[in-house]
């Protein structure tokens, strides 16, 4: 027999604080998303190549034409579908099944545990040993589309500079680094890179790989956060020029 | 300087109990374990606590204290408020036996049920040779000093005591993952750690991480790594697809 303690927890600092702030920045970031998801519009900018990271690769028949860099090679969405549809899957499933962003929901919004030494709600609890968690065992599968998709944004980066420099350049090229940062710092990357392997001894350049990519990986929830907050303001930035209300800032040109 | 402090302390054993509360002298430079033996040698001389090196080397020590599990040796009287009432009560995950001592037997149920370090064939003790990058991995998680502060924390058990049959707690997995990166270790650890050891239960929500005294990073180190692995072993869709195509097993 435990030893009898009514109370759920017995703690008495405020345990709740994180995993409500967690729950309230993942919500206000969903609602922006879908917002301009929908929006289906003000993601390129056409003076200055600017397409914002949402919006890439646009590859459907409505995106317009200087916007896709790669050829409208999809039919036109049904509906109130807007370009983004296609990807989003994949950019949606890679952070969903991080294991960061899993820690964060399965304690924000499941309350499994809502925090440690907390007792949770639930009667019943099986972990990710069934459908539909056991699907988490994919995510290095996002992982490979995500990286796919990064490099994408690195190109669409890239030719935005082929008009000169503005604020929105600089705007995007942190945007890749923190997205490249949280990307290569990802677990399944880490043990892809060298973590699978018994004896590092026997592959030098893999170590190598694996201690560079451990370093970053001690700091994957703030690299989850930096990047997931920056896309939304890059999206922002590259909105506000597209729609007119504010005018990029030139350095050059 | 010294002053007397509130403490609650949960005493009782099996058949039921609850928190009592006590004034008791705190002195500077105390930690939560020393007030307790005051508390032993003048007010409640048959108050069970378990303790021994007072240096956070033992592991045995564990309770929990104003919810929090940590060790009563290690924990400084410093971080309270001299006001404030500090609440010590046992591990709630383990059964009580008195007070604060709890049977931690479940625990090395846990450890038996890992089969042991397996070196390869012909090589016996004496002849193990092996490059230090190689043993570095399971190393830090040979710094854990048994507290079992990390299941006592871990939902799965904690939440849900039908789960203790099937799942070994932060602290087995994380011996398995051990073995696992030995470089000398050549038994197969990684289909029993999802089916016998109960890996899938770990939703890493890191509770284990956090309460570690060791600071062993076991979430990011061990149980991820392994989910790895099993990922490698288990969920991979195309060598799952080749032994449908291939009719391999
Ligand atoms: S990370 Fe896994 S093992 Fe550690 S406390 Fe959480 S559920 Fe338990
Ligand atoms: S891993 Fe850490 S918390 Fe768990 S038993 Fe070992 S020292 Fe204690
Ligand atoms: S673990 Fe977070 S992206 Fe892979
Ligand atoms: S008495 Fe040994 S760890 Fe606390």
């Amino acid at each position: 027999m435990r030893a009898q303690i009514a109370q759920r927890t017995l703690r008495t600092d405020r345990w709740w604080l994180p995993p409500l702030t967690t729950f309230v920045g993942l919500l206000l970031i969903s609602i922006y998303a879908a917002v301009r998801t929908f929006m289906g519009d003000h993601y390129w900018v056409d003076e200055y190549r600017y397409l914002t990271p949402m919006y890439s690769p646009c590859l459907t028949e409505e995106c317009l034409p200087n916007a896709a860099h790669f050829g409208r090679i999809l039919p036109e969405l049904p509906g109130f579908l807007t370009p983004p549809v296609i990807i989003i899957p994949f950019l949606l499933g890679f952070r969903v099944t991080c294991y960061y962003y899993r820690k964060a929901y399965y304690r924000a919004a499941w309350l499994s545990p809502p925090a440690c030494a907390v007792a949770e709600p639930h009667a019943k609890y099986t972990g990710e040993t069934r459908f539909p968690l056991i699907a988490q065992n994919l995510h290095r599968y996002f992982f490979y589309a995500a990286s796919f998709l990064l490099l994408i944004n690195i190109y669409d980066t890239a030719f935005a500079f082929s008009t000169g420099i503005g604020l929105g350049n600089v705007v995007l090229l942190v945007n890749v680094g923190l997205l490249g940062a949280y990307t290569l710092s990802c677990h399944s990357c880490r043990h892809i890179a060298g973590g699978r392997l018994k004896h590092f001894s026997k592959h030098p350049v893999r170590y190598w790989a694996w201690t560079r990519i451990s370093k970053l990986n001690a700091k994957h929830m703030q690299l989850a956060w930096a990047s997931l907050i920056f896309v939304c303001l890059t999206d922002l930035y590259v909105a506000l020029v597209a729609s007119g209300t504010i005018s990029d800032l030139r350095f050059v040109n | 300087m010294g002053y007397q402090g509130h403490f609650r302390v949960w005493r009782g054993s099996d058949q039921g109990g609850g928190l009592e509360d006590f004034t008791v002298e705190v002195n500077e430079g105390e930690v939560v374990l020393d007030v307790i033996h005051r508390l032993q040698a003048t007010q409640t001389p048959d108050l069970a606590v378990r303790w021994n090196c007072k240096a956070g080397k033992c592991g045995s020590c564990s309770a929990e204290i104003n919810g929090k599990p940590r060790l009563l040796c290690m924990t400084r009287m410093s971080v309270f408020a001299e006001d404030e009432t500090v609440t010590v009560t046992p591990m709630r995950t383990f059964p009580v036996i008195r007070d604060l001592v709890t049977d931690v037997s479940y625990n090395y149920r846990k450890a038996r049920e890992i089969p042991s370090f397996r070196p390869p064939a012909g090589v016996g003790p004496g002849e193990y040779r092996m490059q230090q990058v190689d043993v570095e991995r399971s190393q830090e998680f040979r710094k854990c000093i048994e507290c079992f502060l990390c299941n006592n924390t871990c939902h799965v058990i904690r939440d849900h005591e039908e789960n203790k049959e099937s799942f070994a707690g932060p602290r087995f997995l994380m011996r398995v993952a051990e073995l696992e990166m030995h470089p000398l270790d050549e038994a197969d650890r990684v289909g029993e750690v999802q089916s016998s050891h109960g890996l899938g239960l770990c939703n890493i929500t890191k509770c284990c991480t956090d309460v570690c005294p060791e600071h062993i990073k076991i979430t990011d180190n061990a149980l991820i790594p392994m989910k790895e692995r099993v990922a490698d072993q288990r969920y991979d869709p195309l060598v799952w697809l080749g032994n449908k195509l291939f009719r391999r097993s």
